[in-house]
């Protein structure tokens, strides 16, 4: 540990509630990313099922918002360490968009525009633990938060939430996206505290 | 797709990172881009640093050239965007 | 690896800004340019990073001072600049960075573009300039919101009253000084040709700032003339401020 700065606190908020392991409570909403912040013109948007082969299900932004959509109230836990309680989002639940596919994948790579990609079990993202998010605190999501549209699926690691996502990639085998590949959690439960790979 | 968020940095806001395993100081180092073949400098790069991990890009393509993620005593470092780096050997026994 | 400095003096600079001096063992040498990357550790261990530019000019006596801008949101410099005291002690790594830098040798016309607290490390340069002899060619051009959000400005006026002086120009960008001839305004395209060396002078030119200032700073420079290869930027980041990195 290094030496002990007299006076210094950080931004950090006390609080009584249980956070997973090792986390901070943050009031603010930081942006973090690995790229430039994507621009995409709702006319040009799609969301893509593939199978890494074929397409199995499209829509474009005039199709997707036609979807049911839910309100919800997420905790957020960022592998850097902040956590964000009581976050509230209007999303398309991921039940409602992968309700009729038929396969057999037990993985999904999500993709997004830019060059990022996040892998999890497609089990993950069923049984309403996940949702494409448009709108965050009643507002349309910005770009720099992932808008138009995001995958959010709190119960893992902030960095499996893919800001700016354009489709999911079903995959028979798990293979490791962006961060995964260089050290990070295939999985990510924050509250078994999966930060890097070989964490138990 | 362009961006106009100014949220990057310069290759050179890595060098404090890249000294913890490095001798010599890369970011002065000539790098080619593997996508583009823009060669300049890692300290031109656009240094994305606020994430699980830090990403140079590309200042003329925004492709990935280098990645870098600290994992408690290790760092892992990803070099393949890079067709080369080219470092100065010269100096590499001065004291610094 | 990190080292230890003990803070010997402060000094604002502006309501904002503080100079903080730092005595640190065993520094080695630094050149003008280059930064530093301070850390900051809670009783709990809780720890933040900040990088900051080495505003002192090279010396042998392991004095660093630092230029420290109060971010409104900042974690870091609301501490640096109002908490920490005369006494109190301070880990640093570096010096950091072999790109952004200047030399004593070099003596080729030198061109310094600053936008707000991008000042620091061009001072640098400057006061190295004055402890090195050079009589290299220094230009400075400087923006900042208003007159208030100037650094130095004592020191600067001395400079460029001097002898083998540093012709400096300011630009304001939101409120300009009474009878001040030009409106406040952002640097443009034919500001850049009238304030800075002839780009047939082929300087290396040095920005740096908020990165929005240092990427359209850097175009004026190339649509007035100037290669590419010989602009050197740092960039602050959105606000200013670099952040912090895990």
């Amino acid at each position: 540990m290094g030496t002990i700065s007299r006076g210094f606190f950080g931004r950090r908020t006390v609080a009584d509630v249980k956070l997973p392991p090792g986390q901070y409570l943050t009031t603010d909403f930081p942006v973090l990313s690995a790229g430039p912040t994507p621009h995409i013109a709702l006319e040009k948007w799609e969301f893509t099922i593939d199978d890494g082969t074929n397409v199995l299900r499209r829509w474009n932004w005039k199709s997707f918002r036609e979807l049911p959509t839910e309100n919800v109230t997420v905790d957020l836990h960022c592998v850097t360490r902040w956590s964000k309680l009581g976050t509230h989002w209007e999303g398309v639940s991921l039940d409602t968009i992968l309700g009729e596919i038929e396969s057999d994948a037990e993985y999904a790579m999500v993709r997004s525009y830019g060059d990022y990609i996040t892998n999890l079990p497609l089990a993950d993202l069923r049984n309403k633990q996940a949702w494409i998010a448009f709108r965050f605190d009643d507002e349309d999501l910005a770009p720099e938060h992932g808008g138009p549209a995001r995958l959010l699926v709190p119960h893992l690691y902030l960095w499996k939430s893919a800001k700016w996502v354009r489709g999911i990639r079903l995959m028979h085998e798990d293979q490791p996206g962006f961060w995964e590949s260089l050290g990070y959690h295939d999985y990510g439960d924050p509250w078994r505290e999966q930060r890097y790979s070989g964490d138990e | 797709m362009s961006s106009t968020n100014y949220d990057y940095l310069d290759g050179n806001a890595a060098a404090g990172e890249l000294s913890k395993v490095f001798a010599v100081d890369i970011t002065t180092a000539e790098g080619r881009c593997g996508e583009c073949g823009t060669t300049k400098c890692l300290a031109e790069a656009h240094l994305y640093m606020h994430g699980p991990g830090l990403v140079a890009r590309c200042p003329a393509c925004e492709h990935v050239l280098l990645r870098l993620v600290n994992v408690r005593e290790h760092m892992f470092l990803d070099v393949r965007g890079m067709t080369y780096l080219r470092l100065d050997t010269s100096r590499s026994e001065e004291a610094s | 690896m990190w080292r230890v400095g003990t803070v010997v003096a402060l000094h604002d600079e502006t309501p904002t800004a503080r100079t903080i001096t730092l005595q640190v063992a065993d520094w080695p040498r630094h050149v003008a340019g280059q930064h530093v990357d301070v850390r900051l550790t809670a009783p709990d261990g809780y720890s933040a990073v900040r990088s900051y530019s080495i505003a002192s000019a090279p010396n042998a006596e392991g004095r660093v001072e630092l230029t420290v801008e109060r971010l409104p949101d900042g974690e870091v410099s609301p501490y640096l600049t109002q908490e920490l005291a005369v006494g109190d002690r301070v880990e640093l790594r570096g010096p950091i960075g072999g790109w952004f830098v200047w030399r004593s040798q070099q003596m080729e016309p030198i061109q310094l573009i600053a936008g707000g607290s991008g000042i620091v490390p061009l001072m640098a340069m400057i006061r190295s300039r004055a402890s090195a002899g050079s009589s290299a060619l220094f230009r400075l051009l400087y923006s900042v919101r208003e007159p208030g959000g100037v650094f130095y400005r004592d020191e600067l006026q001395a400079i460029s009253d001097g002898v083998d002086s540093v012709t400096i120009t300011y630009a304001y960008t939101r409120a300009a000084p009474r009878d001040w001839p030009r409106p406040p305004g952002r640097i443009d395209a034919s500001f850049i040709a009238e304030t800075t060396w002839s780009s047939k002078l082929i300087p290396t030119c040095y920005v740096c700032g908020p990165t929005s200032f240092v990427e359209s700073t850097a175009a004026l420079l190339v649509t007035c003339g100037n290669r590419p290869d010989k602009i050197r930027t740092e960039r602050f980041g959105p606000t200013g401020g670099r952040n912090e990195f895990h």
